[in-house]
């Protein structure tokens, strides 16, 4: 039973690549311009906004928290800079996007730790209140860009398109971050086991603050990334992109329990995703059928979390006696 | 190490009081370095209590504790282990999601230089590498824990404390998950640490254990100390004997009428790997079982099995001569088992609902009119009844909140809920845990009169005493295995107490 169940969690470790092995033959099967590598440049380029907004959310997951309000944090966001923001040069909008949407997500962050509020229920309500402002800001209208933003997208980085250049640097401080340094360890211990972190000394609170303000900047660059592909953003602009970040990430590999994955399935998880939307938009589909395809891969990803967490916990599951030799 | 060393650890008079109930009552011993002393003692005899004063845990009332003779009084776990006193715990405290170096470092890792704050991966693998070497685990340092065995995870644990500098390491416990070749290794270990001067405290029930590895031994029970000498001079049967003591309560009351001829509940090759172990009994109506076992030993564990909370992979369970295949909760209710959890207070009661909500929980089919709507009327009735029968201390049933009773009250009320539907089989897991001697007596009562009217009882107890009390057989269980089984008049305690230890075989031979 216990090999069995290894043999099970080892599929399911891999099920985002064997979904993506799966994927390149469908699509490549029903169009050859699928498997062509512009599309792929376009593919990651497309999927870069949802990538950092993903990296920014596998924090929060870590910790076995959530953040439901990076949609809202974009809107609100993308709409402080086209109001207010307009004939200054770029770069200083862009810190003023990181700025706010960083104390956003330290407003998050002071509600879950210092009242023991859930996740879900406070950035759901952080939600709600952003994309509220944003409305009332904006009077619901679309609101256009300047020419240097827009421009910003056709831009390269050393023969790099801006859109992977600015994932590719959150992606590696990301990395570094979590992987090499004391506070990306603590990460993964406050969300392996709280009370054990605890009881080690570890500042929990204070970690999971920071991931909530680390979830906010990555929804602001991500949002601003966004803004230079789109050049416009309207009342819909946003809208439930939190649900296809946390997917990403899921599907990827971090768990929803804490403690496990890394920004890397991350990444992948949002190319999956990219691919598939791409994918169907080849091939011509009925775009009523996208978010069908989307809730199913949402789906997918949080069956198949629940089932490796299940498994997981069986495998450790303390005995009393010593296990028969295998 | 010569007689004349100064001790490490002294501790003098140690009392401690819960709510008023001394747990402690004059508790002293001394370890000195290089030395291991065997703490032994009943479950409740104050082990625990005296190890989490050690450790920083809880603060004791009296008493002087000196660690290289300057006053010692850490005041939370982390003062402990900056004295150095290191407490390796049953249940092991490491993030199975990180490498053994990083669990080694995790609240202080030591960074490079420079302006960014990264760890310095090779100081921790270095660092690693060496503890991992004195405690003979070759393992990277950067293996997941979660790939490592239970023993293999002790020895991390261990390597913890000695890349903490720890000069006294508690062990509690540390061999019930662990198969033999691990045990012998981490006595081996054990030695190698006394070797450098380290001195250890081992809590351990498996007495052979602390004799092959202690210099001494102190006994405690009821909190008091009861005997202690070097491991040399005392024997098996003397231990014991100052473990369970000569005292005889007289509270456990007379039962009338005799245990039936009928079978009322068998169980039979019962199996889950790591857990149990072809376990087979069977209870007569009328008839109370025991079932001795210590903590860990597998004993709630059964329970639970029986009454569909764990899986099993094989076994056979009948009651009223009906199998029950692969319980459930609901299963095993509608066949007529109750269940006494033994954590009342998370699993056994709603403590914000009132004493009538609670009581007609288990059987709310019974107070639903028509439609299946639930009638107040009967709510109220029912809860009353049950009220009275249990003797409870309020009649306001309807108004009181479950939380406002008190420990004994809180447990009648739970017995009373599963009575209501008249059990063939009560399972009742540390009925009178916590709760004062008056209550115990209520419920020994409320026991008999259960057995009385016909159901069969397995009593899972910590407490020898009651037991010994109030069953009519008593089964012993250790390392999920059924190790002897014992009749009424008399019961030989100290033979039950070596069965339940699990040391029959091998105690004969020394005998």
């Amino acid at each position: 039973m216990k090999l069995g169940s290894r043999a099970l969690l080892l599929i399911l470790q891999n099920a985002p690549y064997l979904l993506f092995i799966v994927l390149l033959v469908v699509f490549g099967l029903m169009s050859d311009r699928f498997l062509a590598l512009a599309n792929f440049r376009n593919i990651i380029i497309q999927a870069a906004p949802i990538a950092i907004l993903a990296i920014g959310m596998t924090f929060v997951l870590l910790t076995a928290q959530i953040d439901l309000s990076v949609g809202g944090s974009m809107y609100l966001t993308a709409s402080v800079l086209a109001l207010y923001l307009t004939g200054i040069p770029w770069p200083i909008g862009l810190a003023a996007v990181l700025v706010l949407a960083g104390a956003i997500g330290a407003v998050n962050g002071f509600v879950v730790t210092r009242f023991g509020i859930a996740s879900f229920i406070v950035t759901l309500a952080t939600l709600f209140i952003l994309r509220g402002i944003a409305m009332y800001l904006s009077n619901t209208r679309t609101l256009m860009f300047e020419d240097q933003i827009l421009t910003l997208n056709r831009a390269t980085v050393l023969g790099i398109p801006s859109a992977i250049f600015a994932f590719l640097v959150v992606f590696a401080i990301a990395w570094v971050v979590l992987h090499q340094t004391p506070f990306g360890r603590q990460v993964y211990a406050v969300g392996g086991d709280p009370e054990a972190a605890r009881k080690a000394g570890l500042p929990v609170s204070r970690i999971v603050f920071a991931c909530f303000v680390i979830a906010g900047l990555c929804a602001g660059i991500g949002g601003f990334v966004s803004i230079t592909q789109i050049g416009a953003v309207g009342p819909k602009y946003g809208d439930q992109i939190e649900f296809a970040a946390i997917a990403a990430a899921v599907l990827g590999g971090v768990s929803l329990f804490g403690g496990r994955g890394s920004v890397s399935g991350t990444v992948f998880g949002a190319i999956l995703i990219k691919s598939v939307q791409n994918g169907l938009n080849i091939i011509n589909a009925d775009p009523y059928i996208y978010p069908l395809v989307t809730a199913a891969i949402i789906f997918l990803a949080v069956a198949i979390d629940g089932l490796r967490t299940r498994i997981i916990e069986r495998l450790e599951r303390r005995t009393i006696r010593p296990l028969a030799a295998e | 190490m010569a007689d004349g060393t100064m001790p490490l650890l002294e501790v003098e008079g140690l009392r401690k009081s819960f709510f008023g109930v001394t747990v402690l009552h004059d508790v002293g011993f001394s370890v000195k370095p290089g030395e291991a002393l065997g703490l032994v003692g009943e479950n409740g005899s104050g082990k625990s209590t005296s190890m989490n004063i050690l450790g920083g845990v809880h603060q004791p009332d009296a008493g002087e504790m000196r660690l290289d003779g300057k006053p010692y009084a850490p005041a939370d776990p982390k003062a402990a282990i900056a004295a150095g006193v290191a407490f390796i715990h049953q249940e092991l405290n490491l993030f199975q999601n990180l490498s053994i170096a990083e669990n080694l470092f995790v609240d202080a890792f030591p960074r490079r230089g420079g302006l960014l704050p990264l760890i310095d991966r090779k100081a921790i693998s270095a660092r690693t590498e060496a503890v991992l070497k004195e405690v003979d685990l070759h393992m990277k340092p950067s293996t997941e824990v979660a790939r490592l065995s239970q023993g293999e995870r002790q020895l991390v644990e261990i390597a913890k404390a000695l890349s903490r500098n720890a000069r006294l390491i508690i062990f509690d416990e540390p061999t019930t998950s662990l198969t033999r070749p691990e045990v012998e290794r981490l006595f081996a270990i054990i030695e190698r640490l006394k070797q450098r001067g380290i001195a250890i405290i081992y809590i351990s029930h498996a007495l052979e254990d602390v004799m092959a590895t202690c210099e001494t031994i102190t006994v405690l029970r009821d909190g008091h100390l009861a005997g202690a000498g070097a491991a040399k001079d005392l024997s098996l049967q003397q231990i014991i004997a100052m473990m369970v003591g000569r005292s005889i309560d007289t509270i456990y009351p007379q039962r009338s009428g005799t245990t039936g001829t009928e079978v009322a509940f068998s169980v039979s090759g019962l199996t889950q790997p790591g857990v149990a172990e072809n376990i087979g009994f069977d209870i007569k109506a009328g008839e109370i079982v025991g079932l001795a076992g210590l903590m860990g030993s597998g004993r709630s564990e059964l329970a639970r099995m029986i009454f569909g909370l764990d899986s099993f992979r094989s076994g056979r369970i009948e009651i009223g001569g009906k199998p029950l295949s692969e319980p459930t909760p609901v299963k095993a209710m509608e066949a007529g088992i109750a269940f006494l959890t033994e954590d009342r207070r998370g699993e056994g009661l709603l403590m914000d609902f009132t004493i009538a909500e609670n009581t007609v929980l288990a059987s709310l089919r019974d107070v639903a009119g028509a439609f299946g709507i639930l009638d107040g009327g009967k709510i109220a009735k029912v809860s009353l009844e049950m009220a009275s029968a249990m003797r409870l201390s309020t009649d306001k049933v309807g108004e009181v909140k479950v939380k406002h009773l008190s420990g004994g009250n809180q447990q009648k009320v739970v017995i009373g809920k599963w009575l209501r539907r008249q059990p063939k089989l009560f399972i009742l897991d540390e009925p009178t845990r916590g709760i004062d001697v008056g209550a115990k007596q209520e419920v020994y009562r409320i026991i008999n009169g259960l057995v009385e009217r016909g159901s069969a009882v397995l009593l899972i107890s910590s407490e020898i005493e009651e037991l010994i009390g109030l069953s009519d057989r008593i089964l012993t269980i250790s390392r999920g295995e059924i190790t002897g089984s014992f009749d009424r008049r008399p019961f030989d305690r100290e033979a039950i107490m070596t069965a339940a230890a699990g040391l029959t075989a091998r105690l004969e031979a020394a005998l």
